[in-house]
């Protein structure tokens, strides 16, 4: 083999927030043992932060050269880039959230902040990807510590049976995508998104092809809780850590729209629009219509995040490159809005996640007036009512759905986001307008959750103020992952030429 | 005192002074007399500049006043573009100068959270003007959606009685009939490529809209959802009684004073000047609706038992004088409706805070617990015969020259329109003098009646400034119309070549 052949420098600066992400997971792992249980929260929890930060840093050394590494599996692009920050960003604000959070639930905090830093691992890398092997690996490290982490309030039932059911229907879906895999192989002869690409653009278009897209999407329709697949969201929300269903309803699920990204739109993957189309009317319906009965928080706001999936999907059923721009944005808003929403609702909860009924929430406006502000903000978001990020994710998707004549999916998705302000109406109703029946015990807001609200609430008021940055980037990046390549945006990448494909 | 420089600027200022002031209320302590005195600097500062609009404004020129246009977004094609002309100008001064009212009003009425009501009491002063100065269309809509928060908020936590239904059912009704504009908003964008109103305007003018034929009945339908609701035209119009009855003194007072205006507004600006093939196609139709919410929501506030919902129906029937105005087509309909927009914004104001007054010391709005009211509170009384009659329409106050216009116009458009429009006039002089009767004449048949006291310098404060406009309005109607007027002719000009290519067949 000739020494050419061998991963060089560049090769790991390539995938250097994963290398980072890893040490410090690993870094958890060995010193949990050592400590004492009440410090080593603390101190865990802060070595997790580090992690997390250090790895956006990479992240942004790692943008400055963009190429392909390791034989083409893995692409630092602008695409990637966006991914990783958002991943990473939402790590960050967890495990802000999860400082607190773990000391009140009384939860041992070793292999939860490894586990969250290896997820990161995961998804990060399913962004990068560019080789549909990978992108399982990467999607099973993702899901095997967002399973584990689902269970982590050990002494509740209902977290186990959250866990549980997550990890049955999860592997099961996983197994779709992998047979997806197998036969989009058959179908073009590679598993490299690239030659997938060419393949499928030059000629006709087997029809193996079709059915490879259909488990493909299944796999992945799992991942984002997109109806059909969506049943099981709002049992494993409601079941597990709050700051964790904050986590998984935005993290993997970004990074799973990533692939969902690359598949479509990079790969050309046949037969999209069908399949989307109704997938994305069916979860924004089923979604809204469900949340408008649930009085738990937790329930309330996984079937809230069903159609926030079904609006991103509307996305995907437009032209490509207003497309793909509109989801990473909607991505990005949607992150900063839940996960900030979601630490609002685990401070909130209390010791074993007491307080998680509307019910709970009347008077909050009165007794918690910051926290009932934040979640207040981030309720407006979900809404969809401007100077929120909220609103011009959904904005850019609508758009980009009409300039491509989605009349009908357009206008479902208008409808669905009026039925849908009612639910989150109702919770801003309760906590302002309502008196408290019994008095629910608030907790002082420590400096790591402010911290949480305060970098969710800033995106959250960024993005809805001056959303042009974000948004040019998206654009910038979806232009470059429709039109292929890294070569023509980003100038030729020093390892592109020995491992061009023949 | 040349105040010219103030030009490029002042639109910015008087939109977002009062925001400003809420977010600087936030850090204050809670000290309540602090926070009203300086709400209600804030309030009289930004009526203070707002006259600068009327001082500056020169009536020959027919274009927009006091433009600004910055980009703010690039992608979508988002612009800061902000103006105002005849039209909106008045509206904006409406709405500066009922909020230090509204400020004055709410003095002692509310006693609990008082900071937050004046945030959001200034937060919904900036959405209100914003709603009338924007001429890009995504700005309009997203003042026009934040609009709701705050005024949701004001009903759903300082109102009375079913509050949290009513503010639910506003917010709601309102959010989805906004939806439909929003998406016709979209399709246009997709369309025009900018969101900028004149820019729509000539594209739409010169047919470079693609596909623009077979889309119009649908966008003209998108708009006027939005607006018919926000009106409210019969039938959209059963969120109002629940939201005016609920809401606090100074919500009611904005509510009917100004965010009903949206609605009109709206029409006037973008039905009509978007969609006027549309408008004249779907005006027979609209006019009906007019007529029906003119006669229906005068019967309806005849057997009223509460006050705020007599005053909530007539509501309803004098918005349906101006949506007939305007569907009227004819410079007298259309320059009529905007006086009776200005002229129902002062005196159903001035309507609410008098209700506001008695709730302050009954507690309650029934009719039937008033009575004799004139001997303990005379002022009281004055005030509100002055403020009825005006309302009613009685010659030389504000009330008559509007529906006189609008009436003049309906005629001219199609007689029986006109005729039974009229009988509306007839039916606010019965239900108000009606209500005015039961509540202050006769014997005091309450006897813890007899000891009410009467109107407080405070309030009268709040009361002089409405009956002087309303006088003012009255006795010298021309001051408004001559600055309307030109605006109007420049909103009606694409209808005159539609009428002229119809007689040219």
């Amino acid at each position: 083999m000739n020494s050419a052949n061998l991963p060089v420098g560049a090769d790991y600066l390539r995938i250097l927030p994963e290398l980072v992400l890893t040490v410090f997971g690993l870094a958890i792992m060995l010193l949990d043992p050592l400590l004492h249980e009440e410090e080593n929260r603390k101190t865990l929890g802060a070595i997790g932060l580090a992690g997390a930060v250090v790895a956006l840093l990479s992240t942004l050394w790692m943008a400055g050269s963009p190429g392909y590494a390791f034989w083409n599996m893995v692409r630092v692009d602008g695409f990637s880039v966006f991914f990783h920050v958002l991943v990473l960003a939402v790590t960050v604000v967890l495990i802000l959230t999860s400082y607190e959070y773990m000391s009140v639930q009384r939860i041992r905090a070793g292999e939860y902040y490894g586990l969250i830093l290896f997820g990161a691992v995961g998804m990060c890398l399913m962004s990068s990807a560019v080789e549909l092997v990978l992108i399982f690996i990467a999607l099973e490290i993702s899901s095997i510590s967002t399973y584990i982490l689902a269970g982590f309030r050990r002494r509740f039932a209902i977290s186990s049976e959250s866990s549980l059911k997550y990890f049955l229907l999860g592997s099961f879906a996983t197994a779709f995508f992998l047979y997806g895999v197998s036969l989009m192989f058959g179908a073009t002869g590679s598993t490299n998104i690239d030659e997938i690409s060419k393949a499928l653009t030059s000629g006709s278009v087997p029809t193996l092809a079709y059915l490879a897209m259909a488990l493909m999407f299944i796999g992945l329709g799992f991942k984002i809780a997109a109806a059909p697949f969506h049943v099981w969201t709002p049992d494993v929300y409601e079941g597990a850590p709050a700051p964790i269903v904050g986590f998984m309803s935005t993290a993997p699920k970004a990074a799973a729209f990533a692939v969902l990204l690359r598949i479509i739109f990079e790969a050309n993957a046949p037969g999209r629009f069908w399949l989307i189309w109704i997938s994305a009317a069916l979860s924004m319906t089923l979604g809204n219509t469900a949340a408008l009965v649930q009085s738990n928080i937790k329930r309330l706001l996984a079937y809230s995040s069903i159609a926030h999936a079904g609006y991103m999907l509307v996305a995907f059923a437009a032209d490509p490159e207003l497309g793909a721009s509109a989801v990473m944005f909607y991505a990005a808003s949607y992150a900063a809005m839940n996960v900030g929403a979601f630490a609002v609702v685990s401070h909130f909860a209390n010791l074993g996640e007491r307080y998680v009924t509307l019910e709970d929430y009347e008077g909050l406006g009165r007794r918690a007036p910051v926290l009932a502000g934040a979640l207040g903000i981030f309720l407006i978001s979900l809404i969809g009512i401007p100077v929120t990020g909220g609103f011009f994710a959904k904005f850019y998707v609508f758009s980009a759905a009409l300039k491509s004549n989605l009349i009908w999916l357009t206008l479902i998705g208008v409808i669905n986001s009026a039925i849908g302000a009612y639910y989150y109406l109702r919770v801003i109703v309760v906590m302002y307008m309502r008196e408290a029946r019994e008095e629910v015990p608030v907790l002082p807001i420590p400096t790591a959750l402010a911290a949480a609200l305060v970098i969710s609430l800033a995106a959250t008021i960024y993005l809805g103020v001056l959303p042009g940055p974000v948004l040019d980037y998206a654009q910038r990046s979806a232009k470059q992952l429709v039109h292929g390549g890294v070569s023509t945006a980003a100038g030729p990448s020093d390892r592109v030429q020995i491992f061009q494909p023949k | 005192m040349n105040t010219s420089f103030l030009d490029p600027i002042i639109l910015t200022l008087v939109t977002f002074i009062p925001a400003a002031g809420g977010i600087l209320l936030l850090l204050f302590p809670r000290r309540h007399r602090d926070i009203r005195i300086f709400a209600l600097i804030v309030t009289m500062l930004t009526f203070g500049l707002s006259l600068h609009l009327v001082a500056n404004f020169h009536r020959k020129q027919t274009e927009f006043h006091y433009l600004i246009d910055r980009q703010w977004i690039s992608t979508p094609n988002i612009h800061y573009h902000m103006g105002v002309d005849g039209i909106s100008m008045w509206l904006v001064l409406l709405t500066t100068f009922l909020t230090p009212l509204c400020v004055l009003i709410s003095w002692k009425s509310i006693q609990e959270r008082v900071k937050e009501f004046f945030i959001l009491l200034l937060i919904l002063e900036t959405a209100l003007i914003g709603v009338f100065t924007s001429l890009d269309l995504f700005l309009f809509y997203f003042f026009w959606e934040s609009t709701l928060i705050p005024m949701g908020l004001l009903i759903g936590i300082y109102g009375h009685g079913r509050k949290v239904y009513a503010a639910v059912k506003f917010f709601l009704y309102t959010m989805i009939a906004s939806v439909f504009m929003l998406a016709a908003l979209l399709w246009l964008y997709a369309k025009v490529g900018s969101f900028d109103f004149f820019s729509i305007q000539n594209a739409i003018r010169a047919g470079q809209v693609e596909g623009f034929a077979t889309a119009a009945p649908w966008l003209f339908l998108g708009f006027f959802i939005a607006f018919a609701v926000k009106v409210p035209l019969f039938p959209f119009h059963t969120w109002l009684p629940d939201a005016h009855v609920e809401a606090p003194t100074a919500g009611s007072v904005l509510l009917a004073g100004v965010l009903l205006k949206m609605g009109t507004y709206g029409i006037l600006r973008f039905n009509l000047g978007l969609f006027p093939d549309q408008s004249r196609h779907n005006a027979p139709w609209i006019a009906v609706l007019a007529l029906i919410g003119i006669v229906y929501g005068a019967l309806v506030a005849m057997v009223q038992p509460n006050m705020k919902r007599v005053i909530a129906y007539s509501s309803v029937s004098h918005l349906g004088f101006v949506v007939l105005g305007i569907f009227s087509f004819t410079q007298a309909g259309l320059n009529g409706a905007m006086f009776v927009m200005l002229a129902h914004g002062v005196s159903t104001g001035a309507l609410f805070m008098l209700a506001g007054i008695i709730y302050e010391r009954k507690h309650t709005y029934e009719i039937a617990d008033m009575g004799g009211l004139a001997t303990p509170m005379p002022k009281y009384a004055t005030f509100f015969s002055f403020i009825v009659l005006a309302s009613v329409g009685l010659p030389l106050l504000n009330g008559f020259v509007g529906e006189f216009l609008v009436l003049t116009g309906a005629f001219l458009a199609h007689p029986w329109w006109g005729a039974v429009g009229a009988t509306g006039v007839i039916w606010s002089a019965c239900y108000l003098l009606w209500m005015y009767q039961r509540v202050f004449f006769g014997k005091v048949t309450h006897p813890e009646n007899s000891t009410l006291p009467d109107i407080s310098p405070r309030e009268q404060l709040a009361l002089w400034p409405t009956a002087v406009a309303a006088l003012a309005m009255g006795v010298a109607p021309l001051l408004w119309l001559n600055i309307i007027d030109p605006a109007i002719q420049n909103t009606l000009a694409p209808f005159a070549q539609i009428a002229s290519k119809v007689v040219g067949q």
